[in-house]
């Protein structure tokens, strides 16, 4: 079922962010959502997750599907290894194996048993992209999923989504048009161009 | 870097036993001057006082009787002391009920307790009760800023991801709430020590540590009184040592 968004507004401090804003989503294809900083992206899919409520419009075609998501800042568990981390959100025991062989698909080595909090970045935002494929969710939300990858990873890591993604809902928020044209899809442009102040 | 850790520590146990040497050279500098075993006992003195009631088996059967008390009434507040966090952080009704009945319990003198529940309970058991008021309100208000303090980043992770209640608890609430639990549970296990043998000087129940400690400030065996403290201070490091351990083996 596509994930439609009806007349969507939403305002922070008197301003607004999102502003009567109709999108339809399609099932089981990737979107990209683009935009200049500022533009609600963020917001967007956060009322789409059901984090934060819209003050007005509705958002259909979410109600009983599950989410994963690779949130714009880190969320991992800081104690976990990576393997662990990304069992933490299976339905079914994954083995480490079927962890490890993803982890090399998308160029990451070298992180053994170490804590969540030893990686670095762009190790850390590889972890976090396995994890929400490998949980098997009904829509995977992508926010800036390849932040701090170097060119290399970054492509690995958009061949990665495209291959696991394929038939699956999967929302990908980025400022980077190549990202998007790579990744294929539907592309939403996003633009506060002429929103008005409360 | 680990040659430098090494170092460091070497160096911290050589001030510490600087520190121990200095403060009973004071101890007993301050003996020799005052003159008197009634008003101050030398360090030399309580440790053959100690020694000598280390070999009698009295002395472990008072231990027996007093230690274990301490602990379980330091076991259950902290078991109690989670439960009552727990159930303050999740449910706002339940906070406003357990939140000014600890309050009442950490402002009230661990005496008026002992006093009152003397009326209630065996003197025997006196110290159980007394370790437990003055540990649960410790472990309580730490466990509850800890679970109060756990990162809505992660709690937004578990709730996109629908992660069960156990996943939540196992990964998120635990680590979030265990350093302040480590912390509340070494301040508490001294705290329990305190109140428990105070309990016991005021409840005089036989064969206890409190109860010797009450003969010997009645017959002014100071050298007796200063050996059972530093006896008491003994044990108490020692589980505290135990805990710390307990605590880093778990993390």
């Amino acid at each position: 079922m596509d994930i439609r968004l009806n007349n969507i507004s939403k305002s922070y401090n008197g301003s607004y962010v999102l502003k009567d804003l109709d999108i339809t989503i399609p099932d089981g294809a990737i979107t990209c959502i683009m935009g200049p900083s500022g533009a609600g992206k963020t917001t967007l899919i956060n009322i789409i997750m059901g984090l934060i409520a819209p003050d007005s419009g509705t958002v259909t075609g979410t109600a009983g599907r599950s989410f994963a998501a690779v949130f714009q800042e880190d969320r991992l568990i800081e104690h976990y290894d990576a393997v662990k981390n990304v069992q933490l959100v299976c339905h079914k025991k994954l083995s480490q194996e079927i962890v490890r062989e993803h982890f090399n698909q998308v160029g990451l080595t070298d992180y053994d048993d170490k804590p969540a909090s030893a990686l670095s970045g762009g190790m850390r935002r590889r972890v976090e992209l396995v994890r929400a494929i490998l949980a098997d969710r009904d829509i995977i939300i992508l926010d800036e999923p390849f932040k701090g990858l170097d060119e290399d990873m970054k492509l690995k890591a958009i061949s990665y989504v495209k291959e696991h993604a394929s038939g699956r809902t999967v929302i990908v928020i980025t400022h980077n048009k190549d990202e998007a044209d790579a990744l294929g899809g539907f592309i939403v442009i996003l633009n506060n161009i002429g929103y008005n102040k409360l | 870097m680990a040659e430098h850790s090494v170092k460091k520590t070497v160096r911290k146990r050589i001030y510490t036993a600087i520190s121990a040497v200095f403060w009973l050279l004071i101890w007993e500098i301050a003996a020799r001057t005052i003159g008197s075993d009634i008003l101050l006992v030398s360090p030399v003195k309580v440790l053959l006082i100690i020694a000598e009631l280390v070999s009698e088996a009295d002395f472990w059967r008072t231990l027996v009787f007093s230690v274990p008390r301490v602990i379980l009434g330091f076991g259950a507040a902290v078991a109690a002391g989670i439960a009552f966090a727990v159930l303050s952080y999740i449910n706002d009704l339940l906070n406003e009920l357990i939140s000014p009945l600890m309050t009442v319990i950490r402002a009230t003198p661990v005496t008026s307790f002992i006093i009152l529940a003397l009326v209630w309970i065996s003197s025997r058991n006196m110290s159980v009760l007394a370790s437990f008021l003055m540990v649960v309100p410790v472990v309580y208000s730490n466990v509850y800023e800890g679970l109060r303090n756990t990162g809505n980043k992660l709690l937004e992770f578990a709730h996109v991801f629908g992660l069960s209640r156990y996943k939540k608890i196992r990964a998120i609430y635990i680590p979030a709430a265990m350093p302040y639990l480590a912390s509340a549970a070494g301040a508490g296990l001294g705290l329990a020590f305190k109140a428990g043998i105070a309990a016991e000087v005021i409840g005089i129940p036989a064969g206890s540590i409190g109860g010797k400690l009450y003969e010997a400030k009645l017959y002014l065996m100071t050298g007796e009184l200063l050996a059972w403290t530093v006896i008491i201070i003994i044990i108490s490091m020692v589980f505290e040592k135990g805990m710390k351990l307990l605590m880093k083996r778990y993390k």
